[in-house]
């Protein structure tokens, strides 16, 4: 059995038993009751899981820098939201036929919009920018992160700087980490297949790559769109989790928490960087009290990694494949 | 036409900013081949020393001519930070010479973040007031057309520092050093400079001009805050580029494009159907419309990549 299945099987199954531990008492399968705080802090996790594995196919398996991450996660959000909140009368009822079963239909359904929008978005980013390297590129997909912010606080259908509110709560415990599991495995074996060597071709030596025939530019937008996706999906279980969304929300310290979760993790390392994202998001709620501090905290970790470790905490540990069966650790 | 001098102006002035921080980012690039992160937030930093500086400085030198006290601030602010400038230099960037440019592009935000958020934590995150150095007038020779006293003093000041800074760049051996480590790091260093010197000494006068932007910019819109440089240096950043980075002339017309641009989109925002909170969009369009057309700006040169 290959490392793949295993992790799809582990993947099932850790789905299966987070759709048992639900918050809400009224849910189908109250057979273990959580801490509501918990509770949200695990759906939180899994978010960050989402955004800090997609970023990682840009920042870390591509070897491109994106600072906008924030303004895919944001086009996810308001575009799923637009169907479930601003449509949500219209849209159900054309979704009557599933009887029931039409709000859960709509929220999976808006989650594949705003998913499918971002990856528009990450098209429309990345064409022309993906030609820029390094830093130019860093600065551009800010940019880009930044523009999308303004262009949606000057909307006032979307509620312009106001945010958007009454969002339906539909994201649960089992939903967003469904959503990540996928989002692993997609990745992983992306970047695992023969097509995906060359994102890592581009990322060692973007030259050679090019020599080799690699279609660098392909792939670098690749790379973008399947990134953006996630984020948007991230994006929309983020709306309907919170239940209200402001631009302000979206702004470029989001993209810059997403990128301090990839690079702690160690860039183009999934594992790590799923771990990274986790710790990171409990690590903020014990740091609550000393918010203030923490930012702080994060930008000298940043420093000090990048000076004494720059492939990351967790980087470098040729990732948990490793300890599966199959590789027998010479991946 | 009145409204259009008038919008010329208030452009130029705020031009004068940018091209300030502009030159920066170009000059730390043109020696070290990376983009400065930080540099908006040094811009914070000067205009913070300056208001504490000022605070302290104005009943002790209330006998002294306004012009007097307002330079001495000035200088003070570009001091303190061509200081700072300096020891980031040393503790942040150094240790990363030989190292990919990610590497130190991603220390650069980290130090980014440090200032902002130990900023937040010194001086409060609540905007604060500017003390004013020197009495605002108005200037009016034509009907309709007003002009402050501070929008002149701060084209004539930012003139007079170019100027200064172009006799540094051309006419001394650092700044000789300075252009010789831009063209070619290895021969530069072969042939004797001290590179570890003259990176010192760009990182310092980059700061220091940057301190002067942040003392006329916060002369202009009076309120400053630890985040207020992000916009300001992500802009200069964009002039920087418009102008072809690693140009210095480049730097100081981008700057001035850039500021007269964004203040023309906004003040004739309904001619142009551009609402006016598109303000902060304008700069990354430029941006993005030089990257694809003309990548290497308007006065840089175009570099082959060598394998």
């Amino acid at each position: 059995m290959g490392a793949r299945s295993l992790v799809l099987i582990a993947a099932l199954a850790v789905g299966l038993v987070s759709f048992c531990f639900t918050g809400h008492p009224e849910a189908a399968w109250p057979l273990a009751q959580i801490d509501d705080y918990l509770l949200n802090i695990l759906i939180l996790a899994g978010i960050n899981v989402i955004l800090a594995v997609s970023l990682n196919i840009v920042n870390g398996h591509t070897g491109q820098f994106s600072l906008g991450h924030a303004g895919f996660m944001a086009v996810g959000a308001y575009g799923s939201a637009a169907l479930t909140q601003l449509n949500g009368k219209a849209c159900l009822a054309s979704l009557s036929f599933l009887g029931s079963a039409a709000p859960l239909g709509l929220f999976v359904l808006s989650l594949l919009v705003g998913g499918l929008l971002a990856a528009l978005a990450g098209l429309a980013v990345g064409l022309p920018s993906l030609r820029l390297k390094g830093d130019y590129l860093a600065i551009v997909t800010l940019g880009f992160g930044e523009i999308i912010r303004v262009m949606i606080q000057n909307t006032e259908s979307l509620g312009g700087a106001r945010g958007l509110a009454g969002i339906p709560n539909h994201t649960t415990l089992g939903w967003t980490w469904l959503v990540s599991l996928i989002s692993i495995y997609c990745v992983g074996s992306l970047v695992n297949s023969t097509y995906g060597r060359g994102f890592l071709a581009v990322r060692d030596d973007e030259i050679a790559a090019e020599a080799m025939g690699i279609n660098t530019t392909r792939y670098k937008v690749t790379a973008f769109v399947v990134g953006a996706f996630f984020a948007g999906l991230a994006g929309g279980l983020y709306a309907h989790f919170i239940g209200y969304v402001t631009p302000e929300g979206f702004s470029f310290l989001k993209s810059v928490d997403v990128v301090v979760m990839v690079i702690l993790g160690g860039m183009g390392s999934t594992a790590g960087v799923t771990v990274a994202a986790i710790g990171l998001t409990f690590l903020n709620e014990a740091l609550r009290e000393a918010e203030q501090y923490r930012m702080v905290a994060f930008a000298l970790l940043l420093i000090i990694l990048m000076i004494t470790r720059p492939q990351g905490l967790l980087g470098g540990l040729g990732g948990l494949a490793r300890w599966l069966p199959g590789k027998g650790g010479k991946s | 036409m009145n409204e259009l001098l008038q919008q010329l102006i208030n452009g130029l002035s705020l031009g004068a900013v940018y091209a300030l921080i502009a030159l920066g980012y170009t000059m730390v690039y043109g020696v070290l081949r990376f983009i400065n992160f930080a540099h908006g937030d040094v811009f914070m930093v000067g205009a913070f020393t300056g208001m504490y500086f000022g605070r302290w400085l104005k009943p002790l030198a209330a006998a002294w001519p306004e012009w007097l006290f307002a330079s001495t601030v000035l200088l003070v602010s570009m001091l303190s930070c061509a200081i700072l400038g300096i020891v980031l230099e040393r503790l942040a960037y150094k240790p990363l010479r030989e190292r990919p440019r990610l590497t130190v592009l991603i220390t650069a935000i980290g130090v980014s973040l440090l200032l902002e958020y130990a900023g937040q934590l010194v001086f409060g995150a609540a905007p604060r007031g500017f003390p004013s150095l020197i009495t605002s007038s108005s200037i009016s020779g034509i009907e309709g057309l007003h002009a402050s006293n501070i929008q002149v003093i701060v084209l004539v000041v930012t003139a007079l520092l170019l100027w200064g800074l172009h006799l540094v760049v051309m006419r001394t051996r650092l700044g000789l050093a300075m252009r010789a480590l831009s063209l070619n790091p290895t021969a530069a260093r072969l042939m004797g400079v001290n590179t570890n010197v003259v990176i010192s000494f760009t990182f310092g006068i980059g700061s220091a001009l940057a301190a002067a932007g942040a003392i006329f910019y916060a002369s202009l819109y009076q309120a400053i805050d630890p985040f207020m440089g992000v916009l300001p240096g992500m802009k200069a950043f964009v002039a920087a580029v418009l102008g072809g980075i690693g140009s210095l002339p480049g730097a100081m017309v981008g700057g001035l494009i850039l500021g007269v641009v964004e203040t023309l989109v906004v003040g004739y925002s309904q001619l142009l159907g551009i609402p006016p909170g598109y303000r902060d969009a304008v700069a990354f369009v430029i941006l993005i419309l030089i990257l694809l057309f003309k990548p290497s700006g308007l006065f840089g040169k175009t570099m082959r990549e060598k394998v």
